[in-house]
Order: C-alpha cells, then sequence, then structure tokens
C-alpha cells in the first residue's frame, strides 16, 4: 500500500495541514510519499521529508508551479497515477478541496471528502448536513481519493528521514494563473492550528469592537475567529468565519463572545476540548454545549476577563 | 455568451435533520426542501451578468427526482431563461452529477458554469471541480468576485489566508463562496412568469450516462452528544475554572 500525500507548502516552508494528512496516510499504509509540487520549494520538500513516516518526498520544481494552480497541481499528480498509489490524500483545507476533487474525476474515482476516521483501507467516516450527522462510507475503486479532516488527526511529529527525490513536473496546462494575493496579516496563531480561539459574533455589534476581542486574544495568545452573522455584517474578513462554510477548529479552549451558536457555526467548533460562551441572552443554543456560559453583557465581562488574566 | 448554472434540491438551511432510527440515512421525509444556499448565489450571479449585458442567456438544470422541477422553478422565478431536469430516482454522487453535467455541456455549449461551491446535505465540495477536470476546463473555485472581460474571466477567490486573484480562459468554471452576492427574492409577477418559461426533462439513459454510486453508505449515526450547560456566576469563576478544572491555561 503507498499512499501519495498531495504537501500544502509555499514554497520555503509546508503548510501545518500537511503534517495532518501525513498522520491520516500512515493509517493506510506504510509507504507514504508527500508530492511537493512548486518552485525552489526546497525548504518545504526537506520540512516534509523529516515528518514521521514520510518515505520520500517527491519535488516537482517548475517556474509556473510558484504560486500552484489546481490544474498544474493535478496534472503533475496525476502523472504520478494510476498504477504505484492505492491511495491520494490531502488535506481538507482550502487548497486540497480545489485540488483533489480534480485528481479523483481524471482517474474516473470517487472522493471522500473530509474523512474525520479511517475505519479500514477502504472504509471512512465523514460528516455530513454540517456535521449533524456522521456516514460511514466505503469505497470500490480501485484508487481512493480522499481529503481529511486536519482537526481528527494529530500532527505528524519530526522523526522521519525520507529521501527526497526530483521527478518532472507535468506541462503547464496554460488554463488559469494566479496573477494577486491579498493575505491577512497577523502576528496570531492560525485559526485552525492555535491552541486557544477567540471568536467573536454579530453580538459586538461593530468591527471597531472586535479590538476589544483583540485585547484579550493578545493576553491568552489565541487565534480570532468569527461566526458567519460577524462576516456577512462586515466586521471582519471571510477567512475569520468558523463554521460548516469556513473553517473547522478544534482548539482545547474556545471562547464563544456574542455568538448566538447557529447550526452551522456548531458545526465548525464543537469539537473543541473546552467551549465556554459569553452571551446576554440565557437562551442562546451555545450555552447547550458550552463547558462554561457567563450570562452578561460582553462590553462588560470582556474587559473584566483581560483583566483577571493580567 | 451562454451561462449554465447547475442547482441542487437540499433540505432546507433552517431544519435540524435526523438520522433514522435504522441508521440508513437521514430522514428526508416531510421535511421543508429548498435551493442549495451556494446554488442561489450562483442562479443571482448568472443573472446579474445577463442584466448588465455580458451574458445572453442562463440555463439552470438540475438532476434528481421529478419534484427538483420545484427548484428549477425558483431558478427560472430569480431570472433564468430556461431549464433542464435530468431526472432519476438513483442516490446521485458528485462523480456521477459531473458526468450528467458533462453531456449537457457538451449539447447546451456554454462558455460558462456557475455553481455552488458545495450543497449542505453531503457537504462533497466537488462537483464543480470534477466537472472542470471531465471537461479540462479551467476552475475558479470559492468565487468571491467574478469579472469577464475578453474571453477571460478574473476571479478573487477565499483561500485560508485571504484572497487569491486568478485569471482563467474561458470556457470555465466558476463555484460559488458565501460572499460573491446577496440573493434576491423572488418576487410574485416573477414566480408566475416562470411558470410559463421551458423546463424540458431528459434522463442519465438519454444522456448516455452511468450513475451508479461509486461510495456505498455503510451507516449513519448522530454526532457524539456534547455535555454542556454548565454555567459560572461571574469571570472569576469562569477564570478559576479554566485554570484549576479543565486547566487550558495558566
Amino acid at each position: 500500500m503507498s499512499i501519495l500525500v498531495i504537501a500544502e507548502h509555499d514554497n520555503a516552508s509546508l503548510k501545518s495541514s500537511t503534517a495532518h494528512a501525513v498522520t491520516a496516510a500512515t493509517k493506510l499504509g506504510n509507504d507514504v510519499n508527500v508530492l511537493v509540487a512548486g518552485h525552489n520549494a526546497q525548504g518545504a520538500a526537506e520540512a516534509a521529508s523529516k515528518l514521521a513516516g514520510v518515505s520520500k518526498v517527491l519535488l516537482a520544481d517548475a517556474p509556473y508551479l510558484a504560486s500552484p494552480t489546481a490544474e498544474n497541481v493535478a496534472a503533475t499528480a496525476l502523472s504520478l497515477l494510476p498504477g504505484s498509489y492505492t491511495h491520494v490524500v490531502s488535506a481538507a483545507t482550502g487548497f486540497g478541496k480545489n485540488v483533489s476533487p480534480r485528481i479523483a474525476a481524471k482517474l474516473d474515482v470517487a472522493q471522500v471528502s473530509e474523512a474525520t476516521e479511517i475505519v479500514s483501507q477502504d472504509t471512512f467516516v465523514r460528516p455530513i448536513y454540517a456535521g449533524n450527522a456522521f456516514a460511514t462510507v466505503q469505497s470500490k475503486d480501485a484508487i481512493k481519493v480522499i481529503t481529511v479532516r486536519t482537526t481528527a488527526f494529530d500532527s505528524a511529529g519530526a522523526g522521519g528521514n525520507g529521501a527526497v527525490e526530483t521527478i518532472a513536473a507535468a506541462a503547464d496546462t496554460g488554463l488559469s494563473k494566479v496573477t494577486g494575493q491579498e493575505l491577512t496579516k497577523s502576528e496570531r496563531p492560525e485559526l485552525t492550528s492555535a491552541r486557544i480561539v477567540i471568536s467573536g459574533g454579530r453580538g459586538l455589534g461593530s468591527g471597531e469592537n472586535f479590538k476589544m476581542l483583540e485585547a484579550l486574544a493578545d493576553k491568552l495568545n489565541a487565534a480570532l475567529g468569527a461566526s458567519r452573522a460577524a462576516v456577512d455584517a462586515g466586521y471582519v474578513p471571510n477567512d475569520y468565519q468558523v463554521g460548516q462554510t469556513g473553517k473547522i477548529v478544534a482548539p482545547d479552549l474556545y471562547i464563544a463572545i456574542g455568538i448566538s451558536g447557529a447550526i452551522q457555526h456548531l458545526a465548525g467548533m464543537k469539537d473543541s476540548k473546552v467551549i465556554v460562551a459569553i452571551n446576554k441572552d440565557p437562551e442562546a443554543p451555545i450555552f447547550q454545549i458550552a463547558d462554561y456560559g457567563l450570562v452578561g453583557d460582553l462590553f462588560e465581562l470582556v474587559p473584566q476577563l483581560t483583566a483577571e488574566l493580567g | 455568451m451562454k451561462i449554465l448554472v447547475p442547482i441542487k434540491r437540499v433540505v432546507d438551511y433552517n431544519v435540524k435533520v435526523r438520522v433514522k432510527a435504522d441508521g440508513s440515512g437521514v430522514d428526508t421525509a416531510n421535511v421543508k426542501m429548498s435551493m442549495n444556499p451556494f446554488d442561489e448565489i450562483a442562479v443571482e450571479e448568472a443573472v446579474r451578468m445577463k442584466e448588465k449585458g455580458t451574458a445572453t442567456e442562463v440555463v439552470a438544470v438540475s438532476c434528481g427526482i421529478s419534484a427538483c422541477q420545484e427548484t428549477l422553478r425558483t431558478a427560472l422565478a430569480l431570472g433564468a431563461d430556461r431549464a433542464i431536469l435530468i431526472e432519476t430516482d438513483a442516490d446521485l454522487q458528485p462523480l456521477a452529477v459531473a458526468k450528467l453535467l458533462k453531456a449537457v455541456v457538451a449539447d447546451e455549449k456554454p462558455d460558462l458554469v456557475i455553481l455552488g461551491k458545495q450543497a449542505i446535505d453531503d457537504d462533497a465540495n466537488q462537483t464543480g471541480q470534477m466537472l472542470a477536470a471531465l471537461l479540462d476546463w479551467p476552475q475558479a473555485t470559492f468565487a468571491s468576485k467574478v469579472d469577464l472581460a475578453g474571453g477571460i474571466a478574473t476571479v478573487k477567490r477565499e483561500v485560508d489566508g485571504g484572497l487569491e486573484t486568478i485569471e482563467i480562459k474561458l470556457p470555465a468554471i466558476v463555484t460559488t463562496d458565501l460572499r460573491l452576492n446577496e440573493p434576491r427574492y423572488a418576487t410574485l409577477p416573477n414566480i408566475m412568469k416562470a411558470k410559463k418559461k421551458p423546463l424540458t426533462t431528459t434522463t442519465p439513459a438519454a444522456l448516455n450516462v452511468d450513475v451508479a454510486p461509486r461510495l456505498i453508505t455503510l451507516k449513519v449515526v448522530e454526532p457524539p452528544k456534547r455535555k454542556g450547560g454548565g454555567k459560572v456566576a461571574d469571570v472569576k469563576e469562569l477564570v478559576a475554572k479554566l485554570r484549576n478544572e479543565a486547566k487550558v491555561i495558566v
């Protein structure tokens, strides 16, 4: 059983999502290879080779892979398939969700999206209906193409000693090119990998009031998130969104502030270890899943909490 | 320019689904059904392109049971010009839907296909990418802005760290993210007009597409219940509990 993991990286370094995907891959077989498709991506390739369980890194280098498009990453992955691999694994991040179905369709196989558990070589558990149900599905296809939810698999540790092998990149498909990026700059931990996440909802009332959460986040070295309602109201950018259609997080501590707890938000955070909710409405659904609920005016309670942690 | 908008009939966004007692799936009997919210955004975007004069025709297509006609009528009421139903009782999975849509594309020859990034029932997030692969067309997934000029679509995409702008050559696939637009509501006069717009029906067999499922669902279960509902009286108690009981802060 050889498993191909599609790496997500920025050339210089490997994204943490890949380390979670590698852990999922090691549950499927012991020959785990990682494809790094990039340009001058030696740094990312070396990082991948050091992950526990990785036997080989395949490095495809081409100028048009510097900001890789789904079309070009899929083309290079497909040049290695079919034949050599029984499974293709990607993290269910924006990158993986974009690339993986393209590979599956070209192979004429189904994709198993966002697996949270690997039952066996061909059987997986995945959430449906925003996590309100979990389906166990079995794939009958020759190659299993799966994306995995990063919060459901631990990050692979160091200790790997895989070889880095250079492979030819598939020719530029010429279908698509990246012309710009506007990345949210933040000194804070990344939302999907932070140990503590503080999220604000419509109860904050304005984008300006999110500053209050920043002060608290600084105290706790936490990442900042938001409900869809807060994103829709324009308080914060879309990449803050935690929920079914945003990011899925499962930190040690999740603090929901001014969030009522719509189903679609709960789908993104209910696997957090400890949940704290601060809301003025004692009937808010968020309290039903919170370990520690605090009913009251967030504009008084949040500054108090920040001060108390000082 | 012709735009094809595939849409899906799903359990309404506001319905809390229940898992069937025998674990065979989710109970969809007597539950309110609606157009997948991301597909509403796709219809809206296509209709706006027509209103701006960029597009000349908007064709909505759906795959599934005959009740999908209602969903197609909704698309027509929102401004689509005509509709196609690929009627089948089969359990359709994303690869099968992509193959059906490929057959419709071969017939209709649209310049652009706009569809929702994911359906809120199976949460697969696959169909657009799969259709792009089968057609060998470029894909712009998770779009929050689409501009068309000179046979090129410039698309702002929602990516994990922010936004990415890509340029793709038409014909192409675009999948919608939440912030692309805010869909309109269908007005009563438009709902009446929609009843007279053309809706044709075909079948997977007529399109020569094998829709047999590739994934077998072995069982469906409820998620593990979370033991919540605990309350604290004030900030002091909260911090003490987080430190000493939950031990998640120092």
